[in-house]
């Protein structure tokens, strides 16, 4: 029963994250404005991990993407305001976020670079390559609101001069909902999101059952690459601002959500309602942190360790066997870099293998 | 790859007008200097399992995947149905979509995958968008589990992960996927390596079922009981070439290790 309600588990935990803030910060945890400033600013976020989700999901990792939210970003900061280019700007953001997931795709599965090198250089040159073209500056992008772009993917359903929480409640939030759901069919039910999940349980196994597995790797970091230009828009329009370095808070936060979801960091498995909740668990204790009195500080350090404590707990309840092949590997190689080939003596003296 | 497999579900396997489900002709296989398969001449009969048996490096790979399109021969006709085949054009993909399939040892199945989703991963029922259709394939799945694997009464369901099935079990798994999908021709590879004797009694049992069913099946093995127990024929490689194509019944297990050991000792 536990295993079969998806992300159950993370779903607790988030009622007892937030019926603790509750408790901490009640002015602020028992009113509207949080929740409606939730949906308004953890979108980009959201997007970032559910695009993730497959990633992992397929054994792999993305490092890019926070600069994608910078290239794109640009992209879009500068067709928008200083060709004024309306709609057409979000059409180029989104050509360059598949842009970079196609050199992605092929860099990893063409030419066979490991995903976390080949993404970790990627990174760096894109965020480069936005730092160049825009000369180190932001865009103020003043008077966006006017713009039907603007009102279409990050206006307000109500009033706009009305400062009432009803009034507040984003459209990007409707959007986003609407791209989750349509990934989580696509996850779940799809041919793609089954190829996802047995490229991540081994690839060797997707080829023989005669998985096109270069093809679908490609696909993948298209999708994540055009999730993270979709969230490079709402986060410039939402700001009504381009900044240079505007990606790089996301890095940990949506591996971190990914992974708090109950995603296997082995692969071959992922859940898209787990990364969900675990963006909103990211999110909150941010908020939750802060309204309870402890200094911004205090947040990356509690985020990390919340983290760490939910791998931890996946990989006790849910993958045992794993854990007991790590242990076995970390005791074959008492220090770093030696290999023993020959007999397999632990520090103590004993034979570490496990029964 | 959505529309077709539905239709001819539960047909017999076999059907058409041929003598050999596949056959080799001199076929050689070089890879540089060294001479991997020597004029191999082998034909495998409609319904028969054939034990195919060799020391480690004595070709059965190499044979198996120049039969099966993952390498071309480098001389020589390979016929499917009594039908030759163009060597140059011979994939794992034109194998399957001549109903033979490879049932690789650990590489077959998606350890975290529920089974309904094993069964049918590569060649999913879909709609036109690529959606699977669940409940039909999970419907499916459990009639090869209770009917064609004989699964029964052993809490397997089609939503178990592979991961929570014994060896013999998963053996059992790709063994009927193979049969589903209608392969007239089944190769397994070594399938009870490393399998407790319990499970290895499974296998053979799946083993007789391919038979049962009217399929052919190419049986490599290192263990010389368990393929004498099951085969039809033994066919003894060594070095790349077939030295022995004998019937179990004229060549007892003991005989048959002698007469192996007797292969080394000459080189």
């Amino acid at each position: 029963m536990f295993a079969r309600i998806e992300g159950l588990p993370i779903i607790i935990v988030f009622a007892l994250i937030l019926a603790l803030f509750m408790y901490t910060a009640p002015e602020v945890f028992l009113a509207p404005q949080i929740y409606t400033t939730l949906l308004s600013t953890a979108p980009p976020l959201i997007l970032l991990a559910a695009g993730l989700t497959f990633v992992i999901g397929a054994g792999e990792i993305d490092l890019s993407f926070p600069s994608v939210i910078a290239f794109s970003g640009y992209v879009f900061a500068v067709l928008f305001k200083q060709y004024e280019l309306g709609w057409l700007a979000v059409v180029g953001a989104l050509a360059s976020g598949v842009l970079v997931g196609v050199v992605n795709g092929l860099l990893i599965a063409r030419i066979g670079i490991p995903s976390f090198i080949a993404t970790l250089g990627t990174q760096f040159f894109w965020s480069g390559m936005a730092t160049v073209l825009s000369g180190g500056k932001s865009y103020a992008l003043r008077g966006a609101d006017d713009s039907s772009v603007w009102q279409f993917i990050v206006g307000n359903f109500g009033d706009p001069n009305s400062i009432a929480w009803q009034d507040q409640v984003s459209i990007q939030a409707v959007w986003t909902a609407l791209i989750v759901l349509g990934l989580w069919f696509v996850l779940n039910r799809h041919r793609f999101g089954e190829h996802i999940l047995f490229i991540g349980d081994s690839n060797d196994v997707a080829r023989v059952v005669g998985i096109n597995v270069e093809r679908e790797k490609i696909r993948l970091y298209t999708l994540m690459g055009t999730l993270a230009a979709v969230a490079a828009i709402m986060l410039t329009l939402e700001n009504k601002n381009y900044f240079g370095n505007q990606g790089q808070g996301y890095l940990l936060t949506a591996i971190a959500a990914v992974l708090i979801g109950g995603t296997s960091i082995f692969g071959g498995r992922a859940t898209l309602i787990g990364t969900v909740f675990g963006c909103f668990i990211i999110w909150m204790i941010e908020a939750g942190l802060v309204a309870s009195g402890l200094t911004g500080a205090w947040v990356r350090t509690v985020q990390g360790l919340i983290f760490l404590i939910a791998i931890v707990f996946y990989l006790f309840v849910e993958e045992p066997g794993r854990r007991a092949e790590l242990l076995r590997r970390f005791g074959r190689m008492p220090g770093p870099g030696r290999r023993d080939a020959g007999r397999p003596v632990a520090p103590g003296g004993a034979t570490p293998r496990q029964p | 790859m959505t529309a077709g497999h539905e239709s001819h579900r539960a047909a017999p396997a076999g059907g058409g007008d041929f003598t050999h489900i596949v056959r080799m002709e001199g076929v050689q296989k070089f890879f540089g200097a060294v001479h991997a398969l020597r004029d191999i001449n082998l034909a495998i009969g409609r319904n028969e399992i054939v034990g195919l048996i060799g020391d480690n490096g004595a070709g059965k790979s190499t044979l198996i995947k120049v039969l099966t399109g993952v390498i071309p021969p480098s001389a020589g006709r390979v016929y499917v149905r009594d039908r030759p085949i163009d060597l140059n054009h011979h994939s794992v993909g034109m194998a399957h979509a001549m109903s033979i399939e490879t049932v690789y040892q650990d590489k077959s199945l998606g350890e975290k995958q529920p089974l309904w989703r094993n069964f049918f991963v590569g060649r999913q029922i879909t709609n036109r968008f690529g959606f699977i259709r669940i409940r039909e394939q999970k419907r499916i799945a459990g009639d090869i589990l209770l009917n064609t694997i004989g699964f029964r009464g052993v809490g397997i369901t089609v939503d178990s992960t592979v991961k929570q099935l014994s060896g013999g079990e998963r053996q059992g798994i790709a063994i009927g996927r193979a049969m589903h999908f209608n392969s007239d021709l089944i190769i397994l590879d070594e399938p009870t390596v490393a399998l407790a004797v319990k499970e290895v009694r499974k296998v053979l049992d799946f083993v007789r079922r391919i038979k049962q069913s009217g399929r052919a099946c190419i049986y490599i093995e290192h263990n010389l009981a368990h393929v004498h127990e099951v085969a039809d024929r033994l066919v003894v490689l060594d070095r790349g070439e077939i030295v022995a194509d004998v019937s179990p019944r004229d060549m007892t297990v003991p005989e048959l290790t002698e007469y192996l050991i007797g292969l080394q000792q000459h080189r």
